[in-house]
């Protein structure tokens, strides 16, 4: 009889373990508390930009995020691709500003936490970011020139109590870019080199101002962070904490079977690094290839960590120094994004591809070949039930 | 009552067979490489030229940190190693992918000791790092492998 009785046992063992509450092994529960937004550490001091932590700097740069005339035709602004209520992106599958580009906005939560900046990480700090746009002909489509003069008419005092003096402009063309028309890189070329070095100031001086700004724009707690919070502690969930048995199984799928986690880690969700993931290009868009063409872009910017823009020393160049510069896994390979408030903001991939997480989702399911390089990813074989409860977990990441 | 024990016994006894015939397959499928169980810090070289230790230069590795590591060599009598040229790189075999960083022996500490820096690994897993070793002995490979 005994041996019917431990048997019995092992069968309510079973069965309990099957309809009970949520159980997760240990190395789940250490995984599940790696991803809570309590594990993001602080922002780490930015030294190549000595006005980063400046509250003057950062007001600024706010007012210059939201200013149109920061644009060649002054109806531009970075918010106007980077909207205030829609986590700092537009809703668009390739942004507009001037004209279409062929990438999606991406969202500035928690932004500085990021190595590399862009979808391709063709700038290497977050104030070198914010000057691309600026002089992109298809976003901003300013000149630096013209920036010089606007920041000295519009902004000339603010300016001046945080960056000291400005450069005597009187000499400076109204337009002139070493990127730019004919015109502006033929006005670019007639300046003295001092002269040019002056107007650069100002406009790295801007870049410094939004990138202050853009520091303070952190990731807001969500329901996963209150249920990885009392996972960790043991606590029952309460309220909207508790998980769904599809949740669950998303949560459980996803630092799983579905190898999610992998790129997506830590408390920001990803793992800042660019991967092939066989993500097919749009028909229309120039050719994009990804990280491979962006390491030769940041390389030659010259307002990159090695240049002469840069505030402190170069013991903070390490990322560029390290990088990888050749390999075929650079072939399309892109960054992996944040997964925090994604649930809410389609579409997705770096030119929009996908139009919900259900496209996504069944994209990593089903892991098709990359048209050029070689994706990363591997078929999944993951049942209706399981793709939709992935959906399920993310979306308790814009909860 | 007697019938209700018979099919559980009976399901009892099914569950066991899957289990057998799952043993068997799971035993006789060809194996991903799998972490090598040495994870020791210390190695002698392929060609037995030289004995390399590997170690975060902090202590500790953390996950998605561009860190330092310190690579010490001596020779097997013991001896360090100066003058090393030392070339590194890696990946995580089972992802099939290279390192995120291109790491590089920055500075000579003394003692053989070489400061690697620029490592970084930005996934939990299994990870190797290969070091070419070209000093006054002649020149020789090791690998360590580093698992998070
Ligand atoms: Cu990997």
């Amino acid at each position: 009889m005994s041996r019917f009785s431990s048997l019995l046992a092992l069968v309510m063992v079973a069965v309990l373990a099957g309809c009970g509450r949520p159980e997760f092994s240990d190395a789940e529960k250490q995984t599940v508390a790696s991803l809570a937004l309590s594990k993001l550490p602080p922002l780490k001091p930015d030294t190549t930009n000595r006005f980063a932590e400046v509250p003057a700097a950062a007001a600024l740069g706010s007012t210059l995020f939201f200013d149109t005339g920061m644009s060649g035709g002054g109806t531009v602004s970075c918010s106007t691709c980077h909207k205030i209520d829609r986590q700092f992106q537009d809703d668009l599958p390739q942004a507009v500003g001037v004209g279409r580009t062929n990438r999606r906005t991406m969202p500035l939560a928690g932004v500085a936490h990021d190595p590399w900046f862009f979808w391709d990480g063709r700038r290497d700090s977050l104030w070198a970011q914010a000057l691309t746009p600026l002089e992109n002909p298809l976003e901003q489509a300013g000149n630096r020139a013209a920036f010089a003069h606007y920041i000295k008419a519009r902004f000339g005092e603010r300016y001046e109590r945080i960056f000291g003096p400005l450069p005597d402009l009187s000499g400076v063309p109204a337009n002139a870019n070493p990127l730019g028309t004919d015109a502006e890189r033929a006005a670019w070329n007639a300046m003295p080199e001092a002269q040019a070095e002056e107007v650069n100031r100002v406009f790295a001086n801007i870049g410094k101002a939004i990138a202050a700004f853009e520091r303070s724009i952190a990731p807001p707690q969500t329901r996963f962070d209150r249920f990885a919070t009392d996972l960790a502690v043991g606590a029952e969930p309460q309220g909207d904490a508790v998980f769904s048995p599809e949740e669950i199984l998303g949560l459980k799928l996803f630092i799983g079977k579905a190898n999610c986690v992998t790129c997506h880690n830590g408390p920001r969700f990803t793992d800042g690094s660019f991967h092939n993931t066989g993500v097919p290009p749009v028909a229309g868009l120039p050719p994009d290839r990804g990280r491979v063409d962006a390491v030769a872009q940041v390389e030659a910017d010259p307002f990159n960590c090695f240049g002469t823009f840069r505030d402190g020393d170069a013991s903070a160049c390490r990322e560029l120094r390290f990088m990888v510069k050749a390999g075929p896994e650079l072939i399309r390979g892109y960054k992996t994004p944040s997964l925090r408030g994604a649930a809410t903001r389609p579409p997705y991939m770096h030119a929009g591809q996908f139009s919900s997480l259900d496209e996504v989702v069944a994209h990593y399911s089903k892991a098709p070949a990359s048209v050029e390089g070689v994706s990363e990813i591997h078929p999944l074989q993951l049942s209706d039930r399981e793709r939709a409860a992935l959906v399920a977990f993310l979306k308790t990441l814009a909860e | 009552m007697a019938s209700l024990w018979r099919y559980l016994l009976g399901g009892f006894g099914l569950a066991a067979l899957l289990a057998g015939v799952l043993a068997v397959v799971y035993l006789t499928a060809p194996h991903a490489p799998q972490p090598s169980s040495d994870v020791g810090r210390s190695r002698t070289t392929a060609n037995k030229l030289f004995v390399a230790t590997f170690e975060p230069e902090k202590g500790v590795i953390r996950q998605g940190e561009l860190e330092s590591w310190l690579l010490t060599l001596k020779t097997v009598e013991g001896a360090p190693v100066e003058g090393a040229a030392i070339t590194i790189s890696g990946g995580m075999p089972q992802h099939k992918h290279g390192l995120p960083t291109s790491p590089q022996a920055t500075d000579y500490l003394g003692e053989g000791r070489y400061r690697i820096d620029g490592v970084k690994f930005t996934m939990s897993g299994w990870w190797q790092l290969h070091f070419a070793i070209s000093a006054a002995a002649g020149s020789d490979t090791v690998v360590f492998n580093v698992v998070l």
